[in-house]
């Protein structure tokens, strides 16, 4: 009997985990919702504006930093080479502190610890320019973060956030992205929420952004009390949203409304 | 200091048209939005934009808040002589910036 | 889990504007492009023409008929040739009928081009008419109007 209680555990627990709500072949980039104007912005590298800050991320991925005025490229070398394959792994644990962090956490860490550098402000240029970089190098990818022993519990808190009612409307992210999508919201199409083309140009902002900055505005919309950006439970949703958009390809930098 | 992008064919043929492509990071600020403090940013667009040939002006654009953000520019020119293009703008608060491109004219 | 209570932000022109545009897709027939469609009335516009007779037909202004967003909008206004001997396009000015600001730009040609076409990204305040005006070095003046209906975000974005 116990026997039995244990395996049914195991099940459950393994069947849980694995169940997605949209199945991998129904999983759809924002860009699908967005018009052909938008789409064509994204696709034209030239016309694309979220080019500048990857232009702006290869300078000063050549920039010393810190006392010892190391660069990005003293240890990474060329990034198409180096961060290849890199944002799609993204958000991931870090070995030393046995935390998962976001890929500007990582990139805020490297410079504290390897350049001794100051870290660079949420949202600021740099770091938005740094974090488009290295993640356009994965463009085309697919998203492919690991949910291990190491992950699980920040796993299960992002995918417990993203179920639970919030705010003044009480809505979930489900109640939205995944009850919703493709159904209009005013003049709006609601998307299926994926994080796959962040940082992004948004047009609202009128600016680069990222994933963080998104769920905040989307926090901001639903009436719902505000994360900041250091929050750990902002990075344990976009790790569950990562999960969540496996396969999906990084259209960073992307282009969204 | 205003970063851009610019793309210019290296080479053309005299005579014939060519296009001219720049994307300038710059956030054409209306003068009608708030700061998250309910303050109000200043107005502060790119006014002037000058597109030099061998020095001489040959695309001048007048720009303001009808345009967005990051303002992308394409247009044409006649290919002349081999030589330099040269770009320069100017924002509301005195912000300048340029860019170069060299053209060589084949024929 | 807390219940979060914000007091509703005071944004009553922007629940305006959204009622405003849910009337004008309800009361509005998409049109097509009429080139010879009256010109808005823009006091700029008025002052710019100075009095002068507008022609339409060749100069073609492109703009989408329905904009994801006013912030960036798509714009190419082309003037085909060829040119007549001092027939050059001087000038390309554009107009909003709806924004704060009613002249948009404008283009100049101080050595005149053999091909005249000029895209880039406008602001749009809202759905309106937008209307170029391009000069040609012998005086006249060649206009054309697009019309757009911009689309508002469903929800509030925040910092």
């Amino acid at each position: 009997m116990r026997v039995a209680a244990l395996l049914f555990a195991c099940w459950a627990a393994g069947a849980v985990a694995q169940t997605r709500a949209i199945p991998a072949t129904e999983l759809r980039s924002g860009l699908t919702f967005g018009s052909a104007e938008l789409r064509a912005m994204q696709a034209d590298d030239f016309a694309n504006p979220g080019m500048l800050w990857v232009e702006r991320g290869q300078k000063l991925w050549q920039t010393p930093a810190g006392p010892a005025g190391r660069t990005c490229a003293s240890c990474h070398a060329d990034p198409a080479a180096s961060m290849k394959g890199v944002a799609a792994r993204y958000p991931a644990l870090d070995a030393s502190t046995r935390r998962v962090i976001d890929l500007e956490s990582r990139i805020n860490a490297c410079r504290a610890s390897r350049q001794q550098a100051p870290r660079l402000a949420a949202e600021s240029e740099d770091l938005l320019a740094l974090t488009a970089l290295v993640a356009y190098q994965s463009r085309g990818l697919p998203l492919s973060v690991t949910i291990s022993e190491g992950t699980r519990e920040t796993f299960e808190q992002g995918r417990g956030f993203y179920y639970a009612p919030h705010g003044q409307m009480n809505l979930s992210c489900a109640d939205c992205h995944e009850r919703n999508w493709g159904r209009r919201l005013l003049a709006e199409t609601i998307s299926q929420g994926h994080p796959n083309a962040y940082p992004a140009y948004r047009l609202e902002w009128q600016t680069m952004g990222s994933l963080g900055r998104r769920i905040r505005s989307c926090l901001f919309g639903i009436r719902a009390q505000m994360l900041p950006y250091d929050d750990p439970t902002l990075t344990a949703l976009e790790l569950f949203l990562a999960w969540r958009a496996a396969g999906l390809p990084i259209e960073v930098p992307g282009v969204r409304r | 200091m205003a970063a851009s992008r610019l793309q210019v064919p290296a080479e053309v043929r005299r005579g014939d048209s060519f296009e001219v492509k720049i994307s300038i990071r710059h956030p054409m600020e209306t003068g009608f939005r708030v700061d998250d403090s309910g303050k109000p940013i200043p107005r502060n667009t790119i006014r002037e934009f000058t597109c030099r040939y061998n020095g001489k002006p040959v695309f001048i654009a007048r720009l303001g808040s009808g345009i967005a953000a990051n303002p992308y520019l394409r247009f044409f020119l006649t290919a002349a002589e081999s030589g330099q293009l040269s770009f320069e703008w100017v924002d509301e608060a005195g912000e300048r910036g340029d860019a170069l491109a060299s053209l060589t004219v084949v024929g | 889990m807390k219940r979060d209570w914000n007091p509703p932000l005071a944004s009553a022109h922007r629940r305006r504007l959204i009622a405003a545009s849910g009337a004008l897709l309800a009361a509005r027939v998409f049109p097509t492009r009429a080139d010879s469609a009256p010109l808005p009335a823009i006091p700029e516009l008025e002052a710019y023409l100075a009095g002068r007779t507008p022609q339409f037909g060749r100069l073609i202004l492109d703009l989408p008929r329905l904009a994801d967003d006013g912030n960036a909008v798509a714009m190419r206004v082309t003037m085909p040739g060829p040119f007549a001997q001092g027939e050059h396009v001087t000038s390309i000015a554009l107009f909003s009928e709806k924004n704060p600001v009613p002249k948009m730009a404008q283009f100049e040609f101080p050595v005149p081009p053999a091909r005249v076409e000029i895209e880039s990204r406008v602001r749009l305040a809202g759905s309106q008419r937008v209307v170029a005006v391009a000069i040609l070095a012998g005086g006249a003046v060649h206009v054309a109007t697009a019309e757009v209906l911009v689309t508002l975000a469903a929800c509030l974005d925040g910092p």
